[in-house]
């Protein structure tokens, strides 16, 4: 479908639907091959956020959720860009994000990890990217934790991200690894990715330029979307 | 010519709640979209689309996250009202919900209209979960509209013995009409996914 007017799912860039190396792949997925589809005004329109979605401190996860104190760990700052494959900036677009504290551990109810709970971490955020792309959170650096697919299987440390883009056809859900982690070659949802250039992308590295002075380590992770195709379609 | 690739999609994993839909679950932190699209006054004929997602044995997902996208009663899509202030229409057409214990999941919405090109009224959806590293997207239709069903550029270039898997059937229950939606990831009922 070359006139579509937004480009393709990149499948060297994306994990197969299933891998079965992550257990749970293995039933929640087709198996007949997808449909190719026209996209239609359904796929090329999208959410959109008027900026009183955000709050105030929705990008601060250090402070939304705050009850008396700072919470415990390794405060960071995450920032980045949208982009799309052509390299323009996404702007207005929401992302939200969430994560386990600094000891590994979810608040979700379901979550049962033997690590203590934070009262003053929530782990969830959000922030408009601005009309250059630029998004920006502070946090504080999520622990790696066990989950049971496999003997001591360990999640690499990260950040969940989701996105919609523009449009609902360039709707995005991933996760943000943080340079060096030593469990990355025994993870199976990292490495369901199967580019090794690809899984870099998810990598976010650190740098001491935007690192703040006597104040947090800085992290930078760009996220690419699809683009459109150069000639738009019109009929 | 691409000069930048794609950053790879992974799971939503199964803790997104409180981030994504915290209000559903009861937790302190305010969502941007919940399962109630319409509240009274919203023009439209005002429906309830329910349905259970089951993995390939036939087990409810416990922990997927349903997320519509929708015109309204004339058929508009709510990006294309944005002022300049970046203020959003009064129905925002986006709907989010987890799924509970027994895979259920349902929507307060309208019933969209025809957006044109010949397509009949159907509203975008896409499907995550735990396990889902790349999430799924389908449609829902209306069964209710036979004959726009029948002319859907979309629906006919789908074989017509899958073409039911997105086609909600109506009930009319005491608080309105429910349109009933299912999910199979995988089995003789899968449903239809496309390649957006
Ligand atoms: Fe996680």
């Amino acid at each position: 479908m070359t006139n579509n007017p937004y480009r393709p799912r990149d499948w060297h860039s994306h994990p197969p639907s299933i891998y079965p190396d992550y257990k749970s792949t293995v039933l929640r997925n087709p198996k007949k091959p997808l449909i190719p589809i026209r996209q239609s005004l359904t796929e090329i329109t999208g959410p959109v956020y008027g900026h009183d979605a955000v709050g105030p401190l929705d990008h601060d996860l250090t402070k939304n959720a705050a009850k008396n104190g700072e919470p415990i760990g390794e405060r960071i700052i995450v920032t980045g860009r949208v982009l799309d494959e052509d390299g323009r900036p996404v702007p207005n677009t929401l992302i939200e994000i969430w994560q386990a504290n600094a000891a590994g551990r979810y608040i979700h109810v379901k979550e049962v990890h033997d690590a203590p709970l934070d009262p003053n971490f929530l782990g969830a955020g959000r922030f408009m990217t601005d009309e250059s792309g630029q998004y920006r959170f502070i946090t504080i650096k999520p622990g790696s934790y066990p989950w049971g697919n496999h003997v001591n299987a360990w999640r690499p440390a990260h950040i969940h991200f989701s996105l919609f883009g523009q449009a609902f056809a360039t709707r995005l859900v991933t996760q943000m690894y943080f340079e060096g982690d030593p469990t990355f070659a025994y993870d199976p949802i990292f490495n369901s990715i199967p580019d090794e250039a690809a899984r870099q992308r998810l990598v976010a590295n650190f740098s001491m330029d935007l690192t703040e002075p006597e104040w947090a380590h800085a992290y930078v992770f760009d996220i690419v979307l699809r683009g459109r195709h150069a000639t738009p379609m019109e009929d | 010519m691409t000069t930048l690739k794609q950053t790879p999609s992974q799971t939503l994993g199964p803790f997104f709640a409180y981030g994504l839909t915290p209000e559903q679950y009861g937790y302190a932190h305010r969502g941007i979209a919940g399962n109630t699209l319409a509240v009274p006054g919203v023009p439209g004929e005002h429906v309830r689309i329910e349905g259970r997602i089951f993995d390939g044995a036939g087990a409810p997902i416990d922990d997927a996250m349903i997320e519509i996208w929708q015109a309204d009663t004339d058929g508009n899509y709510a990006d294309a009202d944005r002022d300049e202030a970046g203020s959003t229409a009064a129905f925002s057409g986006f709907g989010r919900c987890g799924s509970d214990d027994d895979g259920g999941f349902w929507f307060v919405t309208i019933k969209p209209g025809a957006i044109g090109d010949g397509l009949a009224p159907h509203i975008g959806v896409i499907v995550q979960a735990r396990g889902i590293l790349n999430h799924a997207f389908t449609r829902i239709y209306f069964a209710d509209e036979a004959d726009a069903n029948g002319a859907d550029p979309v629906l006919k270039s789908v074989p017509e013995n899958r073409r039911n898997t997105m086609i909600a059937a109506r009930s009319e229950a005491p608080a309105g009409p429910v349109y009933r939606f299912d999910i199979h990831m995988q089995g003789d009922d899968e449903t239809v996914f496309f390649d957006v």
